[in-house]
Order: C-alpha cells, then sequence, then structure tokens
C-alpha cells in the first residue's frame, strides 16, 4: 500500500512524459487520486500468473496500392500549413 | 433537431441511399465515429472543428442500408466516463429519469432513443459504454463479440477492447442495426468472418428462450444495490416462466476485472492519444518555444480533467520499473477472466447479472470522485477484457422509477444466442 504513495513531483514528472502541462490545483488533486486509485490497482497482485492461450495467428496481407486522400484533404484540419506542409513546432 | 437534454453535439444530417432494411430510419451516430464533412468532436474540446475527410466503414454501412443520419451525439470525452458528463460540450440529462445522468460514454446515442428522436443509435463500447446508457435510459444495447464490426474510422481510446454497437427500443430493432454493420473490413484487420455470425441477427429475435440455461454469477449480482437486485431476480423470474433455467456460477477473477480494465484502458489510451499534438489537426499548441512545450500546452488546453487523469495514469503503468507490476498483472489477469468465462459458457447458454450494479445517478453526483465513477463499472467491464458479447435490455425499474438493465453475456459470436433470450425481455 504504501509502495504507491505518489508526491507531486512525480506526477509532474509523468506529465512531462506524456507531454501536458497541468496546473498546481491539478497536480495537487492527481497527487491525492492517483494514490488511491493505485493502490486500488495494486491489488492485481493477488492475481495468478496464468498460462495465455496461444491461438493467437498475425494476419498478413501483401501491401498494395490505393486511392488516397488528397493533399488538400489531408491538410484541410491542420491548424497550419505551408507550401503543403504541415506547419509544426521548432524542434530543438 | 437539437434537444433540452443536450444529447447531440452536431445536428447536421446525413441523408442515406433510397432503398435498403434501413430505408426511412434515422440512426444517431456518436461523436467519436468519423462522418465525411461533419464534425466529429470525441466530446473534447481538442477536436472541436475537426471535419474528417472519410466515412468510418459503419458510416458507409449505414448509408448504403438506407438509414439517415439526423447527427452527432454527446459523449464522455473520448469514451472516457460512464455518466455523459465528461464531455466539452455539456452533460447529457436523462429523458427516462430526469435530473439523473444517462449514463456513458455513451450517454447521447440512449438518451435520443430513450426520448424517441432517433429510431436507433450507435455507441461505442470499450469497458460498458452501449451498456451503461442502455440500462440507465430504459432501452436495448449491444456490445458485440471483438472482431464482429469493424473499427476503421472510430477514433481509438483503447483498441484491445472496443467495439461499435446498436442501441434501440427493442431487442429486435438493435438487431437489425448490428446486421447492418457487421462483418469483415479489410480496412480493420482485426474483423473476423466467422460462419454466419453476422447472418438472420433479426430473425433470431424470436423471444424463443424454451429450454435456455442461464448462468448467474453470484460475484456480479452480490455487491449490487438492493432494488437493483430485487428487479434482476424478477426479471431472472420471468425468463423462468418461459421456460429457462437459471444456476449460479463463480467467477472469481472478476474481482479483479475493474483494476485490469483501467490499467489496460488507460494504457492504451496513452498511447493512443499521443496522435493529438495539436499539429495535424486539433487546437494548435502555437509556435513559440520548442515543440515538447508547444504539444504540453495544445494538451493542457484541448483534454478535460479525466481524459489528463487515465494518459497520466497509463503512461505512468507503462513506465520503466511499473510495467510488470501494473500493465503485465493487468494482461494476466485479462486471460483469467477470459477463461473463467469460458468455462461458465460451457456450463450455460448465457451469463445474467444486473448491467449496472447501480441505478443512474443524479447529475453532478460522481464526477469529484473517479475511483467510485471506475467501480461502477464492474459488471460491464470483464465481457470486454474476455472478448465476448453481451446485451443490456431493460429489466424493470426501482421504486423510484429509475431503470435497471439486465446483461446477458454469450460465447463469441453467439451474438444471436444473446438475442433469442433477450427479445423474451424486450
Amino acid at each position: 500500500m504504501s509502495e504507491s504513495v505518489v508526491d507531486p513531483e512525480e506526477v509532474r514528472h509523468v506529465a512531462d512524459l506524456a507531454r501536458v502541462d497541468l496546473d498546481d490545483d491539478e497536480v495537487e488533486r492527481f497527487t491525492e487520486q492517483f494514490a488511491d486509485i493505485l493502490s486500488y490497482f495494486e491489488t492485481l497482485d493477488e492475481v495468478p500468473e496464468v498460462e495465455r492461450e496461444s491461438e493467437l495467428a498475425n494476419v498478413m496481407r501483401p501491401d498494395e496500392t490505393h486511392e488516397c486522400l488528397s493533399q488538400a484533404e489531408a491538410l484541410q484540419n491542420a491548424p497550419e500549413s505551408e507550401d503543403g506542409h504541415f506547419k509544426g513546432p521548432k524542434v530543438s | 433537431m437539437t434537444t433540452d437534454y443536450n444529447a447531440y453535439v452536431t445536428t447536421e444530417r446525413i441523408e442515406g441511399e433510397d432503398d435498403g432494411p434501413l430505408a426511412g430510419k434515422t440512426v444517431a451516430v456518436k461523436d467519436n465515429i468519423s462522418t465525411a464533412g461533419v464534425q466529429t468532436t470525441c466530446g473534447s474540446a481538442m477536436l472541436s472543428g475537426y471535419v474528417p475527410p472519410y466515412d468510418a466503414t459503419v458510416v458507409e454501412r449505414l448509408k448504403s442500408a438506407g438509414a439517415t443520419i439526423p447527427g452527432k451525439t454527446n459523449m464522455d470525452e473520448f469514451g472516457m466516463g460512464t455518466t455523459t458528463e465528461t464531455s466539452a460540450y455539456g452533460p447529457t440529462e436523462n429523458p427516462a429519469a430526469p435530473g439523473h445522468v444517462p449514463g456513458g460514454s455513451s450517454g447521447g446515442s440512449a438518451a435520443v432513443v430513450a426520448a424517441g428522436d432517433a429510431d436507433m443509435a450507435l455507441g461505442t463500447d470499450t469497458g460498458g459504454s452501449i451498456r451503461c446508457p442502455a440500462a440507465f435510459c430504459g432501452v436495448v444495447g449491444i456490445k458485440p463479440t471483438y472482431g464482429l464490426v469493424s473499427r476503421y474510422g472510430l477514433v481509438a481510446y483503447a483498441n484491445s477492447l472496443e467495439q461499435i454497437g446498436p442501441i434501440a427500443p427493442s431487442v429486435e430493432e438493435a438487431a437489425e442495426l448490428l446486421e447492418v454493420i457487421a462483418g469483415p473490413d479489410e480496412h480493420d484487420a482485426t474483423t473476423r468472418d466467422n460462419d454466419g455470425a453476422t447472418e438472420g441477427l433479426a430473425d433470431a429475435a424470436d423471444g424463443d428462450v424454451d429450454g435456455l440455461s442461464i448462468g448467474v454469477p453470484t460475484e456480479l449480482v452480490e455487491g449490487a444495490d438492493e432494488a437493483v437486485v430485487e428487479t434482476f431476480w424478477d426479471a431472472i423470474d420471468d425468463l423462468e416462466s418461459q421456460g429457462a433455467s437459471y444456476h449460479e456460477v463463480d467467477l472469481p477473477s472478476v474481482e479483479h476485472a475493474v483494476e485490469a480494465y483501467y490499467v489496460i484502458a488507460m494504457s492504451e489510451a496513452s498511447s493512443n492519444l499521443a496522435r493529438f499534438d495539436g499539429v495535424r489537426y486539433g487546437q494548435s499548441g502555437g509556435y513559440e518555444g520548442n515543440w515538447n512545450e508547444s504539444f504540453a500546452d495544445a494538451r493542457e488546453e484541448g483534454f478535460g480533467e479525466e481524459v489528463k487523469r487515465r494518459v497520466l495514469l497509463g503512461t505512468y503503468a507503462l513506465s520503466a520499473g511499473y510495467h510488470d507490476k501494473y500493465y503485465k498483472k493487468a494482461q494476466d489477469a485479462r486471460a483469467w477472466v477470459k477463461q473463467d468465462f469460458d468455462e461458465a459458457l460451457d456450463e450455460a447458454d448465457v451469463l445474467a447479472s444486473p448491467t449496472m450494479p447501480v441505478p443512474p445517478m443524479e447529475m453532478g453526483e460522481s464526477l469529484d470522485d473517479p475511483l467510485t465513477m471506475y467501480l461502477a463499472d464492474a459488471n460491464t467491464t470483464p465481457v470486454n477484457l474476455a472478448n465476448l458479447p453481451a446485451i443490456s435490455v431493460p429489466a424493470g425499474e426501482t421504486g423510484e422509477g429509475l431503470p435497471v438493465g439486465l446483461q446477458l453475456v454469450g460465447p463469441a459470436f453467439g451474438e444471436k444466442q444473446l438475442i433469442r433470450a433477450g427479445s423474451a425481455l424486450a
């Protein structure tokens, strides 16, 4: 139980990994709620190891060329585009 | 046509072909299913104004079957909720129980059917999101076997769990709609052609339960609200009087289904929702600063609190050092649940339980306590973990007039069995 005590720093770290900014109120609420939820998830420790059925098979097919969206259609929902490209923020 | 219970996000009509099995019928579509040229928001501010350039396979099939789509229905944001209160477009009210939630996440779809504003509707069910609102609004909902219905064009929340399915006033109408949307699709490699599982579904609604063997998992009845349990047993009595028999069964694994479900669903969600970076679609995070900051801004603005909560918990469950503790154990639990159901269904034709352990909550009651809301999914989530089909049919009402649903679970691709049994009640 005490293993999963979550502190605000950990919430901020996970939010950083997930690329979600949080305000201070959210950090505070999530810290409290995550402690409850994660300690509940820990009851999974009681689950025995189970032999998984291995009847799954990959479904494969050769690649084929089909009609696809036009460039204009692909760009129509982009907040900004330039010269037929999506416009994104700086990568560094 | 808008509704005074806020069931639609968008009310643009989409006309289908002139002829077909659904000609003259209106079928409302949940707002996480893509409609070419018509806004599809997933109940999220992130996708406000997003207009898909293509139709989901199920939408193409509705149109060829002659259906008219009257609008896109309100839902919990990205399907994450049990009450349709996490929508960025405001909550939907339950027309069958004013002042109460319609259930979720397909609350808008169940509400328009319950109010008679649409003949039928499509919902999606990841952990109960068709069956819960069907039960709370007093209508019928079917969660198909994983692989019966194409997910192409469904905005993904948790791919390994979710299916699109019908909501309708009667089992027969739900079966008619299922028959139209079911069947293999080259755009979804998880769809399967399973020996006639998609044919004759509507004809199966003959209400013949003579000789039907019903298993009742005690774990799914014991913890439920008293009024719900009473209504449930009345419905079982009704089935018995029509020739069915019941016996109790044990499903020890289901005690761990909710936590296994949430770990898996949140993990898949954290990966699926990584696509919302505000560049190709969605709310832009601007062009100042570096890309990580810009994406984090877009996601802070665009996502509501429940979505952030699940994305973060999923990220946590998959992160280094925690993967084996949460995700791997959840997969073990999933395999165990599947085994339990398979064994119970060797001894019974269908398994019956209350769909929801509680009657519809009052609006605003459950938002502050996420864990309590998750626990309300105790009876529905095991079915998604086991990839099985299930139907929720109206079982009656509590003393206070709140609708109660009966859930029947069948073997994989055993939809006809469920339709036959369910049609004895509705």
